[in-house]
């Protein structure tokens, strides 16, 4: 990420840009709506499919296929027909060219070997739909942060870092339902927690339903 | 009282019975808030959409369950969680629990059930189509009287 040392600022050409995929048109809307607030540039596609063609990974147009956007952040839908958000991230995790692009699942259900299957494979967090305001600004403050530690060392050594205290600092009235995995950027690869991972997230679990 | 006042309370009032009964939730005032000069009809616009989403699968949830070869419930399934889904992003409450009632139905492969489910379905929406442009013919009176919509916390 090449926005080491800078603050974005809104409405400058260092917002963060997002590739949000969901089947749904109507979710698409209100991601897109949460994440222009929250100050970032967004592509909303309704496919796994649609997304990879976008970064430019179907293999059909080849690396110059990829429109010269660079995507920060891709927010993906876990249940869509054709190629599910596991699917999409188990690709995006298996591509050298876009690997470290944090990846974050959207799931109006929170079952936990679904949630455990997503972080294993490197999903950044687990987002129980329907997704609030305060949980996109808080990602989105953490992708910022991530790019401006990130510089010169490059890649995070391991992305299930714990930080339980995320969600005191968020805002609103009731609290994210989301599991995090989360961002920690700041923190130094020594201060790595990778386990007691399941205690913490059943914790945080809110059932919607 | 004058007129913007009159219509504020109004509104204030319906937006509180609306909660009040469950037909909208929080997630409903969490996407008011958002609507900003920028897009002065993201709410209006958001709900159309859910709207078309509504008929759309409930017809094909009813084609699904007509079939006399025998139903498939997955896909009869699948249409509900779509719903499920939505109206759970808009804050539509009541059509939401409607949804999840009716999915335990199709699990059980209950074509009684469904078909009860569905009418439900079908009605909450309806219900709840009635009330919303209750809702936003009340904004524009208040925007047209010169008035600011009141936030409904």
């Amino acid at each position: 990420m090449e926005v080491a040392g800078e603050v974005l600022q809104s409405g400058s050409s260092q917002e963060l840009h997002v590739l949000a995929v969901d089947d749904s048109y109507v979710d698409r809307k209100v991601i897109e709506k949460l994440l222009k607030i929250s100050s970032c540039k967004v592509t909303a596609v309704e496919s796994g499919a649609r997304a990879l063609q976008f970064l430019g990974l179907d293999g059909g147009k080849g690396s110059l296929g990829f429109n010269g956007l660079k995507v920060n952040l891709i927010m993906t839908d876990y249940s869509m027909p054709g190629m599910t958000g596991y699917e999409l991230l188990k690709k995006i995790k298996r591509s050298s060219a876009f690997r470290e692009i944090p990846v974050v699942i959207m799931s109006s259900e929170n079952i936990l070997t679904r949630i455990d299957s997503c972080l294993e494979e490197g999903a950044e967090e687990f987002l129980v739909k329907p997704v609030k305001l305060s949980d996109v600004k808080r990602l989105t403050k953490d992708c910022v942060t991530r790019g401006e530690t990130e510089g010169k060392d490059g890649r995070r050594v391991n992305k299930r870092k714990l930080e339980d205290d995320n969600h005191s600092s968020s805002s609103s009235t009731s609290s994210s339902p989301s599991t995090t995995a989360s961002f920690g950027c700041s923190l130094d690869p020594s201060e790595l927690i990778t386990s007691p991972l399941h205690s913490s997230k059943r914790a945080k679990l809110r059932d919607r339903d | 009282m004058n007129i913007v006042n009159q219509l504020q309370r109004q509104f204030i009032d319906f937006s509180t019975s609306l909660h009040r009964e469950g037909f909208v939730d929080d997630q409903f005032t969490q996407l008011q808030k958002l609507q900003d000069e920028n897009s002065p009809d993201f709410v209006v616009e958001v709900v159309s959409l859910f709207f078309e989403d509504c008929e759309k699968l409930i017809n094909n949830m009813a084609r699904a369950l007509e079939q006399t070869q025998g139903v498939d419930f997955k896909q009869v399934d699948a249409s509900v969680h779509q719903l499920k889904g939505s109206s759970s992003s808009i804050g539509a409450m009541r059509v939401k629990n409607a949804c999840i009632a009716f999915r335990s139905f199709c699990e059980a492969q209950n074509r009684e059930g469904c078909l009860r489910c569905l009418q439900q379905v079908t009605h909450e929406y309806s219900l709840l189509k009635n009330k919303l442009q209750t809702l936003f013919t009340l904004e524009q009176q208040i925007l047209a009287a010169g008035g600011s919509i009141p936030v409904v916390d």
